[in-house]
């Protein structure tokens, strides 16, 4: 249903175009959910941005955005107004402050509901009150005409997500949704934004610099490295059986229960490559233990491993080995 | 809310109680006997000696304030030496020419910059953005006096349309009163609508920054519609802010306008008691004054509070 293929965002230097992410491909169903995952840096969230034709200022998308027959880079402006919040929906990192401090909850919540589908004042509170209700906002009928500051983060957040959900997109993008939450919260979030993917069929496009955040919770997976992917494929089998060194590494860094107080966490040492840099080399050389002179000549290809699943790396099937 | 109410309201009258006591004691302080000052060296010993009872220098300082409060509470200003009227009936009447004069220039400033920064926020880092900011820069460097003689030049005395000076009183009509103060309230006004352009403009862009415009716009909104629905009642704190601060001053730029225009206002009441040391207008004017000052910060308070729900909710 969401099909984004090589998509490109560049900023418009002086000089130059700067790339921030290069041709990002990927598909989604109905009722399916992606996880896309990376260091700050990696071009997770301009991703999300160009499906929500929300990049900021002198930032471009190239390429192609298709949303159910709908190509959404060629949309004007005003065509893309009338997408954002009823095709496409999504929540940010900050539930603090992404809502405006000086509106009620309801009215909010009622915004988009009479922005596109022409519902009356009237009629879209009593849809904002069934959203609170189902996003699990308690006492919601009560809850309409309270102010952002008198709720709790993650009651925010999930106002925020009554908000997205208010016009049942087809598509949910959600940016580091519970990075600013308490643990316990956290969880409750990401199992509402689970039950509501199976409940309305909808995709759901979730980013985090977490893999142990989503990596359970998402059927597929793409793991962004300085602006490139360079691992795709099914959740699970990525998490049992990673085929690119960055991938392999990230989930090394993972704290796992029952480790020692001697062990350390694993990390990745190096930094990641500034973003706009020309490489000629795999991305990841730099920081990668495999790197061989090979690495060095020429970004790698797509190599697939399985069904569905490639790595950006000529050592994927010595990385996969390892893994077992 | 109340409580909020309460905290605004005690600050207010403690504000006005000590400007009293300052007032009071920067009067007593001048050297001297303030007879004598008014009456000037050359005075005859029985009308210095009359002006002296009524003043009743004689009494305690203490007493001498509580009679000049209690008079105040009541209305009772004393009596104006120069003008031989009650000082309260003398202010009053120069009260309804200044007030509708810096409402007035009020108006015209907020109705001319606030939109002005908001168009020029909304096309930020264009050459129309920059075309207006260079217009507010000349705008709050040209003094407001010789924007008076420009209007009076264009709108007086090449087109006749306005009056060029003098206040033909309430009694003459609306239409002829307003029309006097046509002209010194666009002086008045332009260097403060200057001053809103720049501040709405810096305030929206502030507001613009924030997450929930972003918000805002995944929601669908177009750029205009995020505008003028999310970002403008958060950028108003600040437009409040300066309209409060811009009254106050506006009061005060009626001393020098009304000086041009030979309007018989409060500021050339100030203007004409200060030169002539009428000691108990003086007084009084300058409470007046600070009244006024005090009471629309007090008004500016309560107004953050209905634009900012979080101000109203505090201590719950």
């Amino acid at each position: 249903m969401l099909q984004v293929k090589n998509l490109n965002i560049t900023l418009a230097g002086a000089t130059r175009d700067i790339s921030i992410v290069k041709d990002v491909s990927f598909e989604l169903d109905a009722g399916r959910s992606l996880g896309v995952v990376g260091e700050s840096g990696s071009g997770k969230s301009m991703t999300a941005l160009a499906v929500m034709g929300l990049l900021p200022g002198a930032i471009r998308a190239s390429g192609s955005i298709n949303l159910a027959g709908q190509e959404l880079l060629s949309l004007s402006e005003q065509e893309m107004c009338s997408v954002r919040g009823n095709k496409v929906a999504m929540i940010f990192q900050e539930p603090m402050t992404s809502l405006n401090p000086v509106q009620t909850i309801g009215r909010q919540v009622a915004e988009p509901l009479t922005l596109h589908k022409g519902m009356t004042r009237a009629a879209a509170r009593q849809e904002a009150i069934r959203l609170l209700d189902r996003v699990g906002i308690p006492d919601a009928a009560r809850r309409l005409d309270v102010y952002p500051h008198q709720l709790s983060g993650g009651q925010r957040q999930r106002v925020m997500i009554a908000i997205a959900l208010s016009c049942s997109p087809k598509v949910l993008v959600a940016d580091e949704p519970t990075t600013a939450l308490d643990v316990t919260v956290q969880r409750q979030i990401l199992d509402l934004l689970r039950e509501l993917v199976s409940e309305t069929r909808m995709a759901l496009i979730i980013i985090s610099h977490d893999l142990g955040v989503i990596g359970e919770m998402v059927d597929e997976m793409l793991v962004m490295y300085g602006g490139n992917v360079v691992e795709r494929g099914q959740a699970d089998k990525i998490f049992s059986q990673p085929a690119h060194p960055y991938t392999s590494r990230l989930l090394e860094a993972i704290p796992r229960f029952g480790m020692s107080r001697s062990e350390r966490l694993k990390t990745i040492p190096g930094t990641m490559p500034e973003i706009g840099s020309e490489m000629k080399s795999c991305i990841f050389a730099g920081r990668c233990d495999l790197v061989c002179a090979e690495c060095l000549q020429a970004p790698p290809p797509f190599v697939s491993v399985d069904d569905a699943h490639v790595a950006a790396c000529i050592k994927a099937g010595r990385v996969m080995e390892t893994a077992q | 809310m109340i409580a909020f109410l309460l905290r605004r309201i005690a600050t207010f009258v403690a504000t006005l109680a000590i400007a009293s006591v300052v007032i009071f004691a920067a009067l007593e302080l001048l050297p001297g006997d303030p007879a004598q000052i008014m009456l000037g060296i050359d005075a005859p010993p029985d009308a210095l000696e009359a002006l002296q009872k009524k003043l009743g220098v004689d009494r305690p300082m203490v007493e001498r304030y509580f009679t000049w409060i209690g008079g105040l509470v009541v209305g009772d200003m004393g009596e104006s030496f120069t003008y031989v009227m009650p000082v309260s009936e003398l202010i009053m009447t120069r009260l309804g020419v200044t007030l509708p004069l810096a409402l007035l220039a009020a108006l015209i400033s907020v109705a001319i910059g606030v939109p002005v920064g908001l168009y020029a926020a909304a096309n930020h880092k264009t050459p129309r953005d920059y075309g207006v900011m260079i217009f507010g820069q000349l705008g709050i460097a040209i003094p407001n006096f010789w924007f008076a003689i420009l209007l009076v030049l264009v709108f007086s005395i090449y087109l006749g349309w306005f009056p060029a000076g003098g206040f033909p009183g309430w009694s003459a009509g609306f239409w002829p009163a307003i029309k006097a103060l046509i002209l010194p309230a666009f002086s008045l006004a332009i260097v403060e609508a200057a001053i809103f352009a720049r501040i709405s403009r810096s305030a929206v862009l502030d507001v613009l920054r924030e997450d929930f415009v972003r918000t805002a716009r995944a929601k669908g909104l177009s750029r205009k519609s995020t505008l003028v629905k999310h970002v403008l009642r958060n950028a108003m704190i600040p437009i409040i802010t300066i309209c409060g601060l811009e009254l106050s001053s506006l009061l005060v730029g009626t001393i020098v306008i009304e000086q041009v225009f030979n309007i018989p206002g409060l500021g050339r009441l100030v203007f004409q008691s200060l030169t002539q040391l009428d000691l108990m207008v003086v007084k009084n004017l300058i409470m007046l004054l600070v009244a006024l000052v005090v009471f629309i910060n007090l008004v500016v308070d309560l107004l953050y509070a209905v634009i900012d729900p979080r101000l109203k909710h505090q201590g719950h």
